[in-house]
C-alpha cells in the first residue's frame, strides 16, 4: 500500500511523458491507478467488515520514532474508498473537460499528487507521517486553485486558501506534537486507547485549542469558512474533488479519527457543537444569497461540513452513526452536482443561476443525474440525503449538551438546504428558456459518467440501505464505541426527525419562491459583509505586508553601522542583563602587580587610543604596531614564547602589508557630525566597559576544571614532544589546526582572486565614469 | 616597489634570506620540544622570502621558488591531508600520531612532522600570496 | 595583573567599536585589527596569567615539574593570530578592490553604488 502511494506520486510525475505518448487519453490512463486501490480496497472489505483492521508497518526514521506505517480501520478504509473511486471518476471527467487546455499534463501531475497525498493522510499512522501529508495537500492544494495562474483572481484566492490552512497546519503540528507528549505514543493506533492519560494531561487545554484550530481551518469552519467559496477559482473537477469530497474531510478525517482520544471532554463537545452548528446555519445563509453556481455549491459544503463537525461533537453512539451517513451521502450528492455545474458551465458559457433556463430538453441526461442529486441533497426520500437528514435530526435530538441550539441551527440549515437543492434543480433546467452564451448541448458520456455513477449510487443506497449498516457498524467501532450494531432505514413510522422535514420542506419551498426578494433585500446587507473574517484576514494581511516593509526600512537599512550598533546593543541588554541581574558581580582579587607589567598594559592602551586619533593614516599603522608589539611582549611575560614569536612575526608582515596597500588610500577625513560621534563613542565605551567587567567578573569567579590536564601530562607520553603548544596543534588537535590552514589558504585565494584575476581593465575603467575614460 | 634598486638592501637581502630559510627549519625541525613550530618558520620563511621580493623583484623570487606560492598552499594543505591517512590505513582513527625510527640515521619521523610541514608550506604559501599579489597591483598602478 | 589586563582589554574593545562605527572603510578595517587583537588577549588572560613557567617539559621527563601556563588557551590563540593575518590580509585587498572600482571610502558612498 505504501508503495502504491509512493507509486502514485512517482506516476504524477511522469504524467506530462505519458501525455506526450498518449495524447488526450492520458487521464483515463491515470485514472487506472485509483481504479486499481479501489479493487484492492474492495478486497479487504471482508476483514473490514468484521471490524478488523489492517496495519502495514514500514520503518521510516526509527530514530526518531516516525514509520510510514499504513492502518485500515472502517474509518480509513472508508476515507480511502471515497477518495480513489471518486478520484477516478473525477480524473475521466477531467479528461474530457480539460480536452483543449495544453495545461492539462499540469493538471494530472496536480491532482495525482493530491489524490496520492490525502490517501496517505487518511492511512497514515504515525503523527508526523499525518501532518506530513496534510502539509502536502495544503500546498497541492494550493497549485491546482492557482492552476489558471494568469488570473490574478485565481492566484489570490490560492494564496488565501495556502495562509489559512498552513498557518492552521503550524498550528497543528504544535498540537500533534503536545498529543505526542500527554499520550506518550506517535502512534495514532496506541493513542486510541489512551484517551484518558490525554485528557488528564496538563497539556490538554493548548493541545485541543491547536488541534481544533488546524482542523477547523482546513475544513473551512467559521470563522474561516471564507477561503471555500474563494476556492471556487480552481477548474471544476478540482473542485468537485479536493473541495467537495476530499480535501476540506481531512480536517473532519482528523476530528472522527483524535475522537477517541479527545472526544469525552466537555469541551471538545460544546466547540464542536457550537462551531458546527454555526457553520452549517451560516453557510446555508450564505448559499442563498448566491447566484453563482460554483459559489452556491460551496457554501452549501461548507453548510454539510459544519453539519459533520456538530455530529462529532455530539458524539453518540447515533450521532457517529449519522456521521458517516452524512459523510457518504454528501460525498456522493455534492461531487455529482460539481460535476454537472461544470458540464452545465462548458453546454452554456455561464455560471449565473439567473441566466440559465429551460435546459431539461437540450440536456435531458444531465437534467435527470441532476435531479437525483438535488434531491439527495434536499434530504427527500427515496435518497441517501434523507436517511442522513433523519439522522442527523435524530442524534441532534439525543444530544447531551446544547440540545435546543442546535437543533434550530439544524432546522434553519435543513430548510434552506431544501431551497439551495430546489435553486439548483429548478433555475437551470426548468422553467423559460433564456438566452445563453452557447447554444446548449449534452455533455459527453465521459464527463456525464461520473456525476451519473455518483447520483445512481444515492438512489441504490437510499433505496437498500443495508449494505451501508455493515460499513457504518464498522466504522463507528473504529471510532471508539463498542456493541455499535446500527440499523438504516428509509420509513422510521412517524416520529419527530419526520415531522420536522416536512416543516422545513413547506418553510424551504415558501423560500424558494421569494427567492428574488429575499436575494434584493440581502444585498442591502452588502457593506457588512466586508466586517465578517474575510475582512478581518484582508486587513491582518495589509498589516502584516506593512509591518514587513516598516521594519525592513528601519533594521535593514543597509548601513553598517546601524547592523553593528544594532547587534551591540542586543548584546549589551542580554549579557549585561545575565552579569549584573541574574549572576550579580563579583569581585577579582587584585594579586600582585609589577610595574613593568603595568607599563606594557599603558604602552598597549596609549597604542590603541592613539590608533583611533591619529589624522595620519602611517602614524595610525605605527601606533598599531606598537600595540601589537607590546601584546608581544604581554605574551612574553606570562609564558607563552610561541605566542609571542608569533605575534611579533604577524605584526611585522602586517605593517608590511598595509605599507602597501593603505598609502594609496585616501587621507582620513571626518565624515560623522559631532552627535553622531558622540553617540558612538558612547556605545563603544558600553560595550568595552561590559567587557572589562565580565572579564573581573569571571576571572573573580568560580574556576572551572581545566580540559588541559590531560595534555600536560601526556604531552610528553604520548605525543613525544616537549612543547606541550606544538603538540596540542599538531597532535592532540590536528584537526583544527588542518581547518585553519584550510582557512588561510582560502584568504590567500581570495586576494589573489581579487587582485589578478580581474575582468579587462576597460571594464574597471568604465565604472569610473566618463571622466576618466581615457584608454581604450 | 618591484625592486628597490638600493645596493644595500640587495646585498644584505642575498646574504639574510638564506639564513633565514635555514633558521625557519631549524624551528620547524624543534617546533614539537621548544618554541617554535609550522606556523612561526612559515611566518619567519615568509617574511624572508618577503624581503627578498622587495629586493629584486617578483621574477628572481620566482626564479628562487620555482613553484608559485599558491601551489605552496596547495602542496601544504595536501601533505596536512596525506598525513592523516597512515593512521587511518593502520585502522585507528584519523590524525592519530604514528612514529617511526629510521635505524641507520636515528632519526624519528612522524605524523604530527609531517603536518608540521604542511602548515609550514600553506603559511608560506598563504603570506606570499597576498604579498605578490598586492606587489603586482602596485606595477599596475605605476603603469597607469 | 589580571584586573589590569581586563580594563586594558576592555578599553582596546570600545577602540576597536568606535572605529567600526566610524564611516570611512579604512578605519573599518583598523577596527577589525584592534578588535581581533583585542579578542586573542581576551582568550589569553581569561585563561589566567602565569609567570616564567611556559608550557615545556624539561628534556629527560615525561612531566613538567611543578604548575605551568595553559598551554590549550595559547594553541586556541596561536592559529588565532595566524588566520586574523589571512583575514586582515583580505579585509584590506577587499577595501583596496573597492576602493579601485568605485573610488571612495565613504561607507555611506559606497552604499549607493549597490544597485
Amino acid at each position: 500500500m505504501q508503495l502504491a502511494v509512493l507509486a502514485g506520486f512517482v506516476t504524477a510525475g511522469l504524467a506530462p511523458l505519458l501525455h506526450h505518448w498518449l495524447g488526450a487519453r492520458t487521464a483515463l490512463a491515470m485514472a487506472l491507478l485509483p481504479a486499481s486501490l479501489v479493487l484492492w480496497l474492495l478486497w479487504q472489505w471482508p476483514l473490514i467488515a468484521a471490524g478488523e483492521t489492517l496495519l502495514l508497518a514500514w520503518p521510516w526514521v526509527p530514530a526518531l520514532e516516525i514509520s510510514l506505517t499504513f492502518f485500515l480501520d472502517g474509518l480509513a478504509w472508508l476515507f480511502a474508498l471515497l477518495i480513489c473511486a471518486i478520484g477516478a471518476l473525477v480524473l475521466v471527467y477531467s479528461g474530457d473537460y480539460l480536452r483543449d487546455d495544453p495545461a492539462q499534463p499540469r493538471f494530472l501531475v496536480l491532482i495525482v499528487a493530491f489524490m496520492m497525498a490525502m490517501l496517505g493522510l487518511v492511512l497514515a499512522d504515525n503523527l508526523v507521517t499525518l501532518f506530513i501529508f496534510w502539509e502536502l495537500t495544503s500546498l497541492t492544494s494550493y497549485l491546482l486553485i492557482g492552476f489558471h495562474h494568469t488570473d490574478p483572481a485565481a492566484r489570490k484566492a490560492a494564496l488565501q486558501s495556502l495562509m489559512v490552512t498552513a498557518g492552521g497546519g503550524l498550528a497543528l503540528l504544535a498540537g500533534l506534537v503536545m498529543l505526542a507528549l500527554a499520550g506518550g505514543s506517535w502512534s495514532l493506533a496506541e493513542l486510541a486507547g489512551r484517551g484518558d492519560a490525554v485528557q488528564d494531561h496538563a497539556l490538554h487545554g493548548p493541545l485541543l485549542v491547536c488541534v481544533l484550530l488546524g482542523a477547523f481551518t482546513k475544513s473551512a469552519q467559521w470563522p474561516f469558512h471564507f477561503w471555500l467559496p474563494n476556492a471556487m477559482a480552481a477548474p471544476t473537477p478540482v473542485s468537485a474533488y479536493l473541495h467537495s469530497a476530499t480535501m476540506v474531510k481531512a480536517g473532519i478525517y482528523l476530528l472522527a479519527r483524535l475522537h477517541p482520544v479527545l472526544g469525552s471532554s466537555d469541551a471538545w463537545v460544546v466547540t464542536l457543537t457550537l462551531v458546527g452548528g454555526l457553520t452549517m446555519a451560516l453557510g446555508a445563509c450564505l448559499a442563498i444569497r448566491q447566484t453563482h453556481l460554483k459559489i452556491l455549491l460551496a457554501y452549501s459544503t461548507v453548510m454539510a461540513l459544519g453539519a459533520m463537525t456538530l455530529l462529532l461533537g455530539i458524539g453518540t453512539r447515533a450521532a457517529l452513526a449519522a456521521f458517516i451517513v452524512f459523510l457518504v451521502a454528501h460525498a456522493l450528492y455534492k461531487g455529482a452536482l460539481f460535476l454537472v455545474a461544470g458540464i452545465l458551465d462548458q453546454a452554456t458559457g455561464t455560471r449565473d443561476l439567473t441566466g440559465m433556463g429551460g435546459l431539461r430538453h437540450a440536456m435531458p441526461w444531465t437534467a435527470l443525474v441532476a435531479g437525483l442529486a438535488a434531491l439527495s441533497l434536499a434530504g427527500l426520500p427515496p435518497l441517501l440525503g434523507f436517511i442522513g437528514k433523519e439522522a442527523l435530526f435524530s442524534a441532534v435530538l439525543e444530544a447531551p449538551l446544547l440540545r435546543g441550539i442546535a437543533l434550530s441551527l439544524a432546522f434553519l440549515a435543513a430548510l434552506l438546504t431544501l431551497a439551495v437543492a430546489a435553486l439548483i434543480l429548478l433555475r437551470p433546467f426548468f422553467g423559460a428558456r433564456r438566452e445563453m452564451p452557447r447554444r446548449p448541448r449534452e455533455g459527453s458520456p465521459a464527463m456525464l459518467a461520473g456525476p451519473a455513477l455518483l447520483a445512481g449510487l444515492s438512489l441504490w443506497l437510499g433505496l437498500v440501505p443495508h449494505g451501508l449498516e455493515v460499513l457504518v457498524t464498522a466504522t463507528v467501532q473504529g471510532l471508539g464505541v463498542r456493541e455499535a450494531a446500527v440499523h438504516l432505514t428509509l420509513w422510521h413510522g412517524v416520529t419527530l426527525p419526520l415531522g420536522l422535514s416536512l416543516a422545513s420542506l413547506l418553510l424551504g419551498a415558501l423560500v424558494v419562491r421569494h427567492w428574488d426578494g429575499l436575494r434584493a433585500r440581502s444585498a442591502r446587507l452588502e457593506p457588512f459583509m466586508t466586517l465578517g473574517p474575510e475582512g478581518g484576514y484582508g486587513a491582518l494581511m495589509r498589516g502584516w505586508m506593512r509591518l514587513a516593509e516598516a521594519q525592513t526600512r528601519w533594521l535593514q537599512n543597509g548601513h553598517l553601522r546601524s547592523y553593528l550598533v544594532m547587534t551591540l546593543l542586543v548584546l549589551l541588554g542580554l549579557v549585561g542583563h545575565a552579569l549584573f541581574v541574574r549572576n550579580g558581580l563579583s569581585r577579582a582579587s587584585m594579586p600582585s602587580v609589577q610595574l613593568h607589567e603595568a607599563l606594557v598594559a599603558a604602552l598597549m592602551v596609549s597604542g590603541a587610543v592613539t590608533a583611533c586619533l591619529m589624522r595620519s593614516r602611517l602614524a595610525a599603522v605605527a601606533a598599531l604596531g606598537a600595540m601589537g608589539f607590546s601584546i608581544a611582549l604581554t605574551f612574553v611575560l606570562f609564558s607563552a614564547p610561541d605566542l609571542a614569536i608569533t605575534q611579533l612575526l604577524v605584526e611585522t608582515l602586517t605593517v608590511v602589508l598595509l605599507a602597501l596597500v593603505l598609502y594609496r588610500l585616501p587621507r582620513f577625513a571626518i565624515l560623522s557630525t559631532p552627535l553622531r560621534r558622540l553617540r558612538d563613542l558612547v556605545v563603544a565605551s558600553l560595550v568595552g566597559g561590559l567587557v572589562g567587567l565580565l572579564m573581573l567578573s569571571v576571572l573573580g569567579g568560580e574556576r572551572l576544571p581545566r580540559i588541559s590536564g590531560y595534555m600536560i601530562a601526556n604531552g610528553q607520553p604520548l605525543g613525544h614532544g616537549h612543547n606541550l603548544v606544538n603538540v596540542i596543534l599538531v597532535d592532540f588537535r590536528a584537526l583544527d589546526t588542518l581547518g585553519e590552514i584550510i582557512v588561510l589558504g582560502l584568504a590567500a585565494t581570495g586576494v589573489f582572486a581579487m587582485l589578478c584575476l580581474r575582468p579587462g581593465s576597460a571594464a574597471d575603467r568604465r565604472d569610473e565614469g566618463p571622466g576618466e575614460n581615457d584608454h581604450g | 616597489m618591484v625592486k628597490s634598486g638600493t645596493l644595500i638592501l640587495e646585498v644584505a637581502a642575498r646574504l639574510l634570506v638564506p639564513l633565514q630559510l635555514l633558521f625557519s627549519l631549524f624551528l620547524l625541525q624543534r617546533g614539537h620540544d621548544a618554541p617554535g613550530g609550522g606556523f612561526i618558520a612559515g611566518l619567519v620563511a615568509a617574511g624572508g622570502l618577503a624581503l627578498f621580493l622587495f629586493a629584486h623583484g617578483r621574477q628572481a623570487l620566482r626564479a628562487l621558488l620555482k613553484v608559485s606560492p599558491r601551489d605552496l598552499v596547495g602542496l601544504g594543505l595536501l601533505i596536512g591531508v596525506l598525513s592523516t591517512l597512515p593512521a587511518w590505513w593502520r585502522g585507528e582513527p584519523l590524525f592519530t600520531a604514528q612514529w617511526w625510527r629510521i635505524p641507520i640515521v636515528g632519526l624519528e619521523i612522524s605524523t604530527p612532522l609531517i603536518f608540521d610541514i604542511g602548515v609550514y608550506l600553506a603559511v608560506i604559501g598563504s603570506v606570499l600570496t597576498a604579498i605578490i599579489a598586492l606587489v603586482e597591483t602596485d606595477r599596475d598602478d605605476t603603469i597607469r | 595583573m589580571e584586573p589590569v589586563l581586563a580594563v586594558t582589554i576592555g578599553i582596546l574593545f570600545a577602540a576597536a567599536i568606535y572605529m567600526m562605527l566610524r564611516r570611512s572603510i579604512v578605519k573599518l578595517v583598523i577596527g577589525l585589527m584592534l578588535l581581533s587583537n583585542a579578542a586573542n588577549l581576551l582568550v589569553f588572560v581569561t585563561a589566567g596569567l602565569t609567570r616564567d613557567a611556559p608550557p615545556l617539559v624539561p628534556p629527560g621527563m615525561s612531566m613538567p615539574a611543578g604548575v605551568v601556563a595553559d598551554p590549550l588557551p595559547q594553541a586556541l590563540v596561536l592559529t588565532a593570530i595566524v588566520i586574523s593575518f589571512g583575514v586582515l590580509s583580505f579585509a584590506v585587498v577587499l577595501v583596496h578592490r573597492a576602493w579601485e572600482v568605485v573610488r571612495t571610502d565613504d561607507l555611506d558612498q559606497l552604499k549607493e553604488t549597490d544597485t
